[in-house]
């Protein structure tokens, strides 16, 4: 086998194929090849590096440079500076933006710094498409001594004594989910991997799957030799085609190998795994909808119980466990319970994955251990807020989850302290917005969200969340009243205590949390018909500075609408009537004359 | 390929697999290896630095040594071609050269495992200024 003394790692996940990383990747195997070096540079493709805020990211091996937004055109002189020269190529560094340096390796990154990989481990590091990168990597080592060495009991003590909760969102102990599988009797059982990640901004489950797939088929058959099943589905939705067509790729090199199949490791235990593609409905990645979905049937909750472990898959017990839930399973098994159980928090150990997204300088796809606070994730590993804006809020657990504020900054991440602090820890969406975003009209956006994914069966998710929503609308058109904000609360209240299920649930929970924490915010839309973040366009007029404005006419120019008249050199003037509030006029004037109140 | 039957041999599997990913694995913390620079320019390369290096990973692996071999530009000693810095952890790195086969094998030896000196050390001439 060939060994290389360098090698070329390319990030090829979703983000940074967009901008052209397959290219990159044939580019250097083309110029590594022109000139003779491919018996010692081995050009390579890699799940997400997680720092897609400057992909397209490419990583020299052995010395560890990082180079950021890399370019097609650039990777000549990435060859022949770097490999051949063996100068660095300075401007494609990472600049640390504090200081203005450039920075060389990932571990000088404030990026990479604070960070912990658990469930990531691979994502960026092996390839793959190569089960050989994986197996190297200790991969189906777990699988094969749980198999041989261990009796089912033994993996789910293990994996119970571990403090695994699920990651995909409802935070229940692994463990105790597969312990109850295992109790019922059935002469067929299945195991499915929830990879229905539906969170706008969420792209964990997404990312784990294209980048380290084999963790997943391990930790499903391990599941499936604690619980008895020897059938393992996933249900991933069909917008996801990379992650797809790699999971395709890995159970099949799996199956060659004789990791996935009859009799693993010359043990009567035999497992299988299907993928089952879905749609692109949020709500089927609530157990029960998922299940139907998977029958062929409409993707509509059911009420719990029967819950899925006793009833599930054509009604069959079925233990279903999210990607990165999964993804923890393998490393537990080698490393112990005890490893697992030191990091985090009391009552939630390990790490989380965050997609760290909205007005944050450093998006992309982070893990840090549970008990890191939330000041730590924006402004630390996320750089702070983007022009030097104010932090506002930040909006956990997708649109299920709440939004906290300044005063939640402090608060170390986990899942009680977020559900305590009326947001969850959902599936890991982190949004942040910052002073210019008005808080009523996101709580309407994410339910506007909800209105549109809710699967109709139940009138309190179907009927109230729509009524919810024109209230918002009212009020964010400045025709809402006090009393509004009462009933308001009210209706949320009561489709929380009485939705069928998850979705419909927790979907009134962006108008609470924002109502809880930006009261003042909801009164100046209803008392004074004022968007103090003049956000809401219909609340907003512009107006121009008399004493600022020249006269140039420029605005008047690019007004769609034809609302600036004024003759040159004397100050315009804005018909309210007219005006529809776009901007345009803001953005060209160059005396910052125009105001918005 | 043959399918894994028994415990042993995804073990065996693993071991012949490892090297693939070894680099990357130490390249994550280098401060903890003995790390050699091969200087390669021009006339590093004209005097045989290419197959130094080859000849050094493979003695490095031979010899069970975790090291991580880069390469770099020129270091100034063209008189002395080719040439290695080895920094070994915890000691200030030295610089050889005239490096060959035979040398290699003499600084895995009494270098890196038995922490003697040997003959061609090229005193530093130079300080280089710190970018970062």
């Amino acid at each position: 086998m060939a060994t290389y003394s360098n090698y070329i790692l390319v990030c090829t996940g979703t983000g940074c194929r967009a901008s052209q990383s397959e290219q990159i990747l044939q580019n250097l195997k083309a110029t590594v090849e022109k000139h003779g070096m491919q018996g010692d540079v081995q050009v390579l493709r890699t799940g997400c590096f997680g720092f897609c805020e400057k992909g397209p990211v490419v990583r020299m091996i052995p010395d560890n440079t990082f180079y950021t937004q890399v370019t097609p055109e650039d990777t000549q002189e990435i060859v022949e500076e770097h490999l051949i020269k063996g100068r660095q190529v300075k401007r494609l560094l990472y600049l640390n933006p504090e200081t203005n340096e450039h920075i060389l390796d990932s571990k000088h990154m404030n990026f990479y710094k604070r960070q912990y990989r658990i469930a990531l481990r691979n994502c960026g590091f092996i390839n793959p498409e190569n089960i050989d990168e994986y197996i190297a990597r200790n991969g189906y080592i777990a699988l094969g001594k749980a198999v041989t060495q261990m009796t089912p009991d033994e993996v789910i003590k293990v994996i119970m004594e571990s403090g695994l909760r699920g990651r995909g969102g409802g935070g229940f102990p692994t463990g105790l989910k597969w312990q109850i599988t295992r109790k019922v009797q059935a002469d067929r059982k299945y195991v499915v991997c929830n990879a229905d990640e539906g969170d706008p901004g969420a792209f964990m489950d997404r990312s784990i799957l294209e980048g380290d797939p084999h963790s997943i088929i391990e930790a499903m058959a391990i599941n499936g030799y604690c619980t008895s099943a020897n059938h393992g589905l996933v249900y991933i939705r069909a917008e996801y085609p990379l992650a797809v067509e790699r999971l395709k790729t890995a159970i099949q090199q799996a199956k060659e190998y004789g990791l996935l199949g009859d009799n693993l490791f010359g043990t009567d235990f035999s497992f299988d795994i299907g993928i089952r593609y879905g749609a692109g409905a949020f709500v089927c990645g609530e157990e029960t909808a998922l299940m139907h979905s998977m029958e062929g049937l409409r993707g509509e909750a059911t009420v719990k119980p029967p819950f899925p472990s006793e009833s599930g898959y054509k009604g069959y017990p079925t233990n279903v466990n999210n990607v990165e839930t999964y993804a923890n399973i393998p490393i537990i098994l080698l490393k112990g319970a005890e490893w697992f159980a030191s990091i985090g928090t009391e009552k939630s150990k390990g790490t989380k994955v965050f997609a760290l997204a909205g007005k944050v300088n450093n998006v992309g796809l982070i893990e840090v251990p549970m008990g890191t606070t939330l000041r730590e994730v924006i402004f630390g590993i996320g750089g702070g807020i983007k022009d030097g804006k104010k932090f506002k809020a930040v909006q956990t657990g997708g649109p299920s989850g709440g939004c906290l504020t300044e005063k939640h900054l402090d608060l170390p991440i986990d899942y009680d302290n977020l559900l305590a602090a009326g947001s969850m820890m959902g599936s890991g969406g982190m949004i942040v917005m910052d002073e210019d975003d008005c808080m009523v009209a996101m709580a309407k956006f994410y339910l506007d969200f909800m209105v549109e994914e809710s699967c109709g069966k139940c009138s309190p998710c179907r009927i109230g969340n729509k009524r919810l929503h024109e209230m918002l609308q009212k009020i964010t058109s400045g025709k809402g009243k006090r009393e509004d904000l009462d009933s308001l609360r009210n209706l949320a209240m009561v489709i929380k205590d009485t939705a069928l299920c998850g979705l419909g649930q927790t979907s009134p929970n962006s108008v609470l949390s924002t109502i809880d924490n930006f009261y003042e915010e909801y009164l100046a839309h209803v008392q004074e018909q004022r968007c103090p973040a003049h956000q809401c366009c219909e609340l907003t007029q512009y107006f121009i500075n008399l004493e600022k404005c020249k006269g140039c006419t420029l605005c008047a120019r690019v007004c769609p609408v034809n609302a600036i008249s004024g003759d040159r050199k004397i100050p315009h003037a804005i018909d309210q009537q007219a005006c529809i509030h776009c901007g345009a006029c803001i953005e060209k004037c160059k005396f910052k004359a125009i105001l918005v109140r | 390929m043959n399918k894994v039957k028994t415990l042993d041999d995804l073990w065996k599997m693993r071991e012949s697999l490892r090297k693939t990913i070894d680099l990357r694995e130490k390249s994550d913390n280098p401060e903890n290896v003995v790390q050699i620079r091969v200087s390669m320019a021009t006339c590093s390369i004209a005097a045989g630095a290419k197959e130094v290096m080859s000849y050094l990973n493979e003695a490095l692996a031979r010899e069970q040594v975790d090291a991580l071999v880069t390469q770099t530009g020129c270091m100034g000693y063209c008189y002395a071609e080719p040439t290695i810095e080895v920094a070994v952890p915890g000691r200030k790195a030295v610089v050889f050269g005239h490096v060959n086969r035979k040398k290699v094998d003499e600084i895995i030896t009494h270098y890196i495992k038995e922490g003697s000196l040997i003959d061609d050390i090229i005193p530093v001439t130079y300080n280089t200024v710190n970018p970062e």
